[in-house]
Formats: structure tokens, sequence, C-alpha cells
């Protein structure tokens, strides 16, 4: 299973190396999202650095709806999802792989995010352990429940209206726990024993088992 | 026959629940007293914790039904078409929860809306079911359905806890108390305790009902589709030119591409 999901991961990785979608139209869409949440709110620094975490992350999980939909669709198209299985790769081999690719693409699109943040918003930046490992488990959360559900909505012609549907509430405590523990941290008060980060932490581990036992029934039913 | 006798079940437990909810309505209206703090607007209470409780109950038994479906020994179609009666009902009731707690909130409280962790919470359930709603109505062929739904259905069920964590500490961590505070609620007794069992026990009857007549529909749905096939299969059968050997050996293709039950 690790190995196949390595497979599929650095499968997934070539063709974004060579295709550029997400780097030439998600991370933009990103950039974009930052500055017009400046034009909604308000342009006086105070208000901005307050908001910079809930924004950062806000920006990021509209961005992976985007992201999730990519790495599903590359399978659907000629039903290459079904080709996989007949080449015996393991189902949550496949999951864990696209999970992976996908947190890679997001993982960097919040490393360009953070820098446009900080120049854009002006928030003074601290804690960088709990900043760094909220991320992580907050990326990883999105990316397993992000995969999840873009393939349970993939056989629709409407999914690209159903995955925000189906996605945004289920990942709106990741939201809510990346956005405080991000405050925490910027404060100076935030550990990594976080409340906030044990939340994430919990949240990632669910969604990847969850992802890993069902997506065989998903790919097949 | 098993559908007649469900039909006649099923009529009992609507005169039942008709007659429940009128009982209910009499003793919520008119024979308990208004309340010393909260006056005519305590009557509220004797509907708004029943619709919570039945859409909890609803979400409930989806889930048990979506695990039934996917548990291979168990596997029916029937599961999901319960699984879908109930979630329907679910939403309806989560949706009266959030209006009749509005209503209450704007005398009781002076907004229509507040940021509590509970209202929270039954807002982004709301969401979460009508999301498993829309992912049923994808197109697809019944068995392929009943299987998205019934992961989709339990993970929602799985979320349910940690949306509920997520926002009760984001409510508490940084704020003081929430305005759910002890002392606003009634001292309920005598009365007002026995209408408001009542009411429990008259929603769960109403929602048994619904949920009746909605998996009757979803069956009969079924049926009607399943009718269709039949008569187009018989169609092209019959059609010039085509020999039965080829539906047959269509029929084995189709056949193949279902996971085999082991």
């Amino acid at each position: 299973m690790w190995r196949d999901a390595l497979l599929i991961a650095g499968k997934d990785l070539r063709i974004e190396l060579r295709s550029k979608v997400a780097f030439n139209q998600i991370l933009p869409f990103a950039f974009i999202v930052l500055i017009v949440f400046a034009f909604a709110l308000d342009t006086s620094p105070d208000t901005l650095q307050k908001v910079a975490p809930g924004l950062f992350w806000l920006a990021v999980l509209i961005s992976s709806i985007l992201g999730v939909d990519r790495a599903i669709a590359i399978e659907t198209h000629d039903n290459a999802s079904d080709g996989l299985l007949v080449y015996g790769v393991d189902p949550g081999g496949i999951f864990l792989g696209k999970v992976v690719s996908v947190f890679v693409q997001l993982f960097l699109l919040e490393i360009v995010l953070i820098i446009a943040m900080v120049v854009l918003y002006g928030p003074k930046i601290g804690g960088w352990p709990l900043v760094v490992i909220s991320a992580v488990f907050a990326t990883l959360g999105i990316s397993a429940a992000g995969v999840l559900y873009s393939q349970l909505a993939s056989s629709s012609k409407a999914k690209q209206t159903l995955l925000p549907l189906l996605l945004v509430p289920v990942a709106s405590p990741v939201l809510l726990a990346a956005t405080k523990s991000w405050q925490d941290a910027f404060a100076g008060s935030g550990w990594l024993g976080d409340p906030w980060l044990r939340l994430l932490i919990v949240f990632a581990v669910v969604y990847l088992a969850l992802g890993t036992v069902f997506y065989n029934s998903i790919l097949e039913g | 026959m098993e559908s007649k006798r469900y039909q006649r079940l099923r009529r009992e437990v609507g005169v039942l629940s008709v007659l429940l909810v009128a009982v209910t309505v009499i003793l919520g209206l008119w024979v308990t007293p208004p309340d010393v703090v909260q006056g005519q607007l305590v009557r509220l209470i004797y509907v708004h914790p029943p619709m919570a409780w039945v859409a909890y109950l609803a979400y409930g038994v989806t889930s048990l039904a979506s695990i039934l479906y996917l548990w291979k020994r168990t596997r029916n179609l029937r599961w999901d078409l319960l699984a879908a009666s109930s979630a329907e009902v679910g939403v309806i009731f989560t949706g009266l929860t959030l209006v009749t707690g509005s209503i209450w909130g704007r005398p009781a409280w002076g907004v229509w809306w507040t940021w509590d962790a509970r209202l929270t919470t039954t807002a982004l359930l709301f969401v979460l079911y009508l999301g498993y709603l829309a992912l049923r109505r994808i197109p697809a062929d019944s068995h392929q359905r009943a299987v998205r739904s019934a992961i989709a259905g339990l993970i929602a069920f799985i979320d349910v806890p940690i949306v509920h964590q997520s926002v009760v500490w984001w409510r508490t961590l940084h704020q003081g108390a929430t305005v759910f505070n002890p002392s606003l609620s009634p001292r309920i007794h005598g009365e007002m305790l026995i209408t408001l069992l009542l009411g429990f026990i008259s929603f769960t009857f109403v929602y048994v009902w619904m949920v009746m007549h909605r998996y009757q529909i979803a069956a009969l749905e079924q049926r009607v589709l399943d009718a269709e096939l039949e008569k187009l299969i018989q169609e092209r059968r019959n059609e010039p030119g085509l020999g039965s050997n080829q539906i047959e050996s269509n029929d084995d293709a189709n056949n193949a591409g279902q996971p085999s039950k082991v």
C-alpha cells in the first residue's frame, strides 16, 4: 500500500510539474482571494492583522477545492481509475497517494501565501513551531477529506457545484482550529500542547483512516 | 401480504401521531400556565427540543442503516432507502429546530441568531446533511448510489462530534459563558414536564410516520425504475435482428462490472 501510495503521488506530482495547472491557475487564484478580502473588509492594518490567520485559511480551503477536484479529475478522465484497479494498485494506496500529492501542492501554496499574507496584511508572526505543525496537520486533514469527498462526487456531472457543498461544512472544524492555533501562535500564547492542534491531529487521523478503509468501496461501487 | 400489513401499521401510527400532537397542542397552548420569567414564550419549549431530538434520532437511524448497507452480510437496498428517508426527515426537523429556535431567540435574547455553540453546530449539521441529500441526487445505478451515500452518511455522522467540539471550544475558550446559561431555562415541573415529555413522544411518532411514508415512496420509485428497465430490456430483446444471446452476453458483462460478493 505505501509503495503504491508513493507511486501514485509521484505520478500526480509529475503530471503537475508538466502541466503546471496548480502553479498557473490555483496559486494566482489564492493570491487574488487574499487581495479581495482586503477590499471586502478594510485596509486598516489593525483589522487585517487581526483577521489574517482566518483569511489565510479560508483562502487555502477555497483553493483546496480546486486542488482536490483536479486530483480526482485526472483519474476519472477516460476511466483511468479502473485501469489502476486492474493493474492491481491498492485502493488505499491510491487514496494515500492522492492525499500526499494534494498535500505537497497545498503546502507549497501555503508557503507562497504566507509570504503574501505578511506583505499584504502585515501580521507579526511568532511561535513558528506551532505555526508549521498546525499547518502540516490542517493541510493533511483538508487533503484527506477533500480527496475522499471529491471521489464520492466524481461520477456526477454536477461535481463542481456539489464538492464545495460537501467539503466546506466537513472541513469547517479545520478552518476554525487552524485559524485559532495560528492566532495563539502569533499571540505567543500557544505551544505544541495547544488544544486546537490536537483537534487538527484528530481530524487528519480520522479522515486518513476513513479514506483508506472506504476508498475501495467508492472506487468499485 | 406484507405491504398490506405495512399500510395498516402506517395508518395506525399516523392516527396515533395526530392524536398525540393534538393533545400536546391542547396541553401546551391552554392547559399549562405561562412561565414566571418568560411568559407565553415558554410554550415553544414543547416543540423546539422535541424537534431537535427527532433530528438527532433521524441522523442516528441514517447512520445505522448506512452501516447495515455497507456491511456485506446485511446488505439490502432497503437499508439504503431507509437511510435516505430518515435523512430527509432529519433535514426538515433540523431546519424546523433552527427556525423555532430563532423565533424563540428574538424575544428572549433580542437577536434572531447568536454564535452559540449549539446553534452553530446545528446550522453546520443542516448543511452537512443537505450535502448528503444532494449527493443522493446524482444519477447512478442503485448499488453505486447506495454505497456512496452510505459512506457519506457515515462520514457525516462521525464528523458531528468533531464539529461540535471545535465549536464548543471556539465559543468557550475565547468568550465567557454562553447565552444558554442555566438560570435562563425555566424550572420545569408538574404539567409542564408532562407536556414536554408528551412533545417528545408525539414528535417521535410523527417522525416514524413520515419516514414510513417517505420509505414507501422511495420503494415505489425504485420499483418503477426496475420495471421500466425490465420493459426496455424486453423491447430490445423483441427487436428484429438481435439475437437473445447477445442480450444475455450484455447482461453478463453488466454483472461482471458489479463487485463480486464474497
